[in-house]
């Protein structure tokens, strides 16, 4: 039998088809208008239409990461192209499985200058895991192929497909590949034995454990795996801002977030630890600090990820573990239960006593007499309104902060922020992914007046796909990191970062046909929080915009090159 | 500490820019980079003179190694290995000089492969170091034009590099 000839934007939906997407986010142009004709004849998918190509690729970035499969965006040639590199850098450096298709100019243009033309595979090369110019229709369908197979495995991240508009149009036989073999690319699954035997060796000896996960863990579906072999250890655990929710937040063993603004507790640990045990995390310089006064205190460490390159990238490690996280630690796990030792908890008793003591310095307390709203207690109230069950968004600032600190994440894939690239405006389109993927939860962007505006043209997809997202605007008339950074460290020169000639948010929100609510005192934000989330408003958009504390900080702060003990807390903060 | 890589990758556009990007994307230095097509027509042979601490070199292979189109890497310095460079001088040679130019090239093992009345071309090959002595011994006021090709390496005895 002689397969289907179809154009090559045919070719591209069905492609589509079979890799089994749901939603597709995009923004049409001349060099795609061949496949959003075809999309226009199909129904397996839905076609999202943003406002922006930024948003395109950040929505479908928030789809992965809230499902684990893998987003799509599509986005013209030229313009489409460069306002999608903010996106698909965003999901790069948090190891997002995304597939972007753009348009290009047709074969015989590329290179000429020609309108809308960019060389899209050009600006993309940094910032993709690996992209493709498509020169032949009979190429289409073994390179998107190819695009989602090297997007979801190994370290996932973003796959970009140029196809010019000729391609589209010319037509050829559909054969869509069962799979996909590349000699250049094998990764890694099975971790080596001899390794996860010396790191368990090390591990049941320790007497100052400390276990430290990352964004890996929650990539790599790892987390049911990861707690269970936390709880047979017995050991302190804390996650970076990438891998919260990666361990239970609630449980006992969960020393909070780790590193700028972590707590006291989880960077003393790590500090201090004799042994570490690090599990899909990467030792940045957010989350180490210093590296050279992280390794001052002697340790042990382990280190299991599925990238070569992350480690000893930055810190030099004594038992690297490459493979996949959650085989390896079901890997520890039955060598762990073969030894049936249960000693490991009388030699850590006096570390776990240190560790309570560091725990009594209270370090997530703020002051707060009623007069002004503070942002930690709107998120906290936002935690026990939702039941800490919602899928958090967030934008990148203070407010990010504050919702990684004051909302404890219990399950992975909750929280949903750009932790690598910390792109401001992400948070919008971030709710928008996650309430298409799941429709019937909560989903709340906790942002800024500031990080809000860098994509507030998307309350106009919210209105047009009835995406029910709650913003809660924490608005403080500041970019309130930078004026932060500016009180500690440049002497209260606070350049640029006032928010002067700020809208009307509630009138804002209503003109796009949403719900807008102003809160100005503290006693009010339960009763907004609770009507926002009540049933009456379960079908809207709901934009609570909480005047808040203009000098609030996020504390505790562990400034920039400085070691991870070296914190500033926010009792010690006067005397700065 | 100076190494020399050699690597296969998929012989596709683009390929070159991937690994000249990751070395200006990620500040690593590079002294010298050559690459052509091998006996397998879609595979490039490419070789980088760099040079960096041990950890660096470290990054350098398993970043390397992470390109998708890279099929394998291999850092000849860990082992024995051959390495030669080819240069093309043209050297002012009026009948005074000339001479000298002459005996000298014998002696390093140089060939003049073009010569006019006023101008030798002469062909040098070995390796980095012996092409810095030989181009030294010129005398400077004299040479018109260098080019070197960038080194390239091989491993000595059953150490190959194939796929």
């Amino acid at each position: 039998m002689t397969a289907e000839i179809i154009t090559g934007a045919e070719i591209a939906i069905r492609c589509l088809q079979k890799e089994n997407v749901k939603f597709v986010f995009g923004y049409p142009g001349g060099a795609v208008l061949n496949i959003y004709d075809a999309i226009f004849q199909q129904k397996s998918f839905k076609h999202v239409l943003v406002r922006h190509e930024q948003a395109a690729v950040h929505a479908a970035d928030a789809y992965s990461r809230a499902t684990g499969d893998v987003g799509v965006a599509l986005v013209t040639s030229g313009p489409g192209a460069t306002n999608a590199v903010t996106g698909i850098a965003t999901a790069h450096m948090d190891s997002i499985p995304i597939v972007i298709i753009s348009g290009q100019v047709p074969t015989h243009a590329i290179g000429q200058d020609a309108f809308q033309e960019c060389d899209t595979v050009g600006i993309t090369r940094p910032c993709v895991k690996h992209n493709f110019l498509v020169k032949d229709v009979k190429d289409i369908a073994s390179t998107i192929k190819k695009a989602f197979y090297l997007a979801a495995t190994g370290r996932p991240g973003p796959v970009l497909v140029d196809i010019p508009k000729d391609i589209t149009a010319e037509t050829t036989e559909f054969i869509y590949p069962k799979n996909v073999s590349l000699r250049s690319y094998n990764p890694v699954k099975q971790g080596h034995s001899g390794q996860i035997n010396k790191a368990l060796d090390l591990l049941i000896n320790a007497q100052k454990p400390m276990v430290y996960s990352g964004g890996g863990v929650v990539l790599g579906n790892a987390s049911d795996a990861l707690t269970e072999f936390v709880k047979l250890l017995g050991f302190p655990i804390t996650n970076t801002l990438m891998g919260l929710g990666g361990f239970p937040a609630s449980h006992e063993n969960f020393l909070g977030m780790l590193g700028m603004h972590g707590t006291y507790q989880a960077n003393m640990a790590m500090q201090e630890c004799d042994v570490l045990l690090a599990v899909g995390a990467r030792f940045d310089d957010r989350v180490i600090g210093n590296p050279d006064h992280f390794l001052a205190t002697p340790k042990k460490i382990i280190h299991i990820d599925i990238d070569p390159a992350s480690i000893s990238k930055r810190v030099k490690i004594d038992i690297p573990i490459v493979g996949d996280v959650k085989l390896v630690l079901e890997d520890l796990i039955s060598a762990f239960k073969a030894l049936k030792s249960n000693s490991t908890n009388n030699l850590i008793s006096d570390w776990l006593k240190t560790i309570d003591l560091w725990k009594q310095k209270d370090c997530m307390s703020f002051q707060d007499d009623g007069t002004q709203i503070k942002p930690q207690k709107v998120i906290q109230k936002l935690h026990e309104v939702t039941n800490g069950d919602a899928f958090i968004t967030s934008d990148v600032g203070q407010h990010q902060m504050w919702a990684a600190q004051y909302y404890p994440f219990d399950k992975p894939r909750r929280w949903i922020n750009s932790g690598g690239l910390g792109t401001m405006g992400v948070g919008l389109p971030y709710a928008m992914g996650c309430q298409l993927a799941f429709p019937d939860s909560q989903v709340a962007c906790v942002t800024g007046e500031a990080s809000i505006q860098m994509c507030i043209q998307e309350l106009s997809t919210c209105k047009q796909f009835n995406l029910p997202v709650k913003i809660v605007n924490l608005n403080n008339r500041y970019m309130g990191m930078v004026r932060q950074w500016q009180e500690f460290f440049y002497g209260n020169r606070y350049a640029e970062s006032y928010m002067d000639a700020l809208p009307d948010f509630v009138k804002l929100a209503e003109s796009y046909g949403h719900v807008g609510m102003k809160i100005e005192n503290s006693s009010d934000i339960e009763g907004a929080l609770k009507e926002a989330f009540s049933p009456k408003l379960k079908e809207r958009l709901v934009f609570l915009d909480f005047i808040t504390d203009q000098t609030e900080n996020v504390f505790p702060m562990v400034a920039s090159g400085k070691g991870l003990s070296e914190m500033i807390l926010a009792d010690d903060a006067e005397d700065l | 500490m100076r190494h020399i890589i050699s690597l296969l990758m998929e012989n596709e556009a683009g390929a070159l820019s991937r690994v000249s990007g990751l070395f200006s994307a990620r500040g690593y230095n590079i002294e010298s980079l050559s690459v052509a097509p091998t006996e397998d027509q879609s595979l490039s042979r490419m070789t980088i003179v760099t040079s960096g601490s041990d950890q660096i070199i470290e990054q350098i292979i398993k970043q390397l190694n992470k390109l998708i189109d890279v099929v394998k890497v291999l850092d000849l310095h860990d082992g024995d290995h051959i390495e030669r460079e080819l240069v093309l001088v043209k050297v002012k040679a009026n009948k005074q000089y000339r001479d000298e130019v002459q005996q000298l090239s014998n002696s390093y093992g140089g060939r003049i492969i073009d010569s006019s009345e006023n101008i030798l071309t002469i062909e040098f090959t070995g390796t980095s170091t012996e092409l810095d002595n030989y181009l030294k011994s010129l005398n400077n006021s004299f040479v018109v034009e260098i080019v070197r090709t960038g080194a390239s390496g091989i491993g000595r005895g059953d150490r190959i590099l194939k796929i």
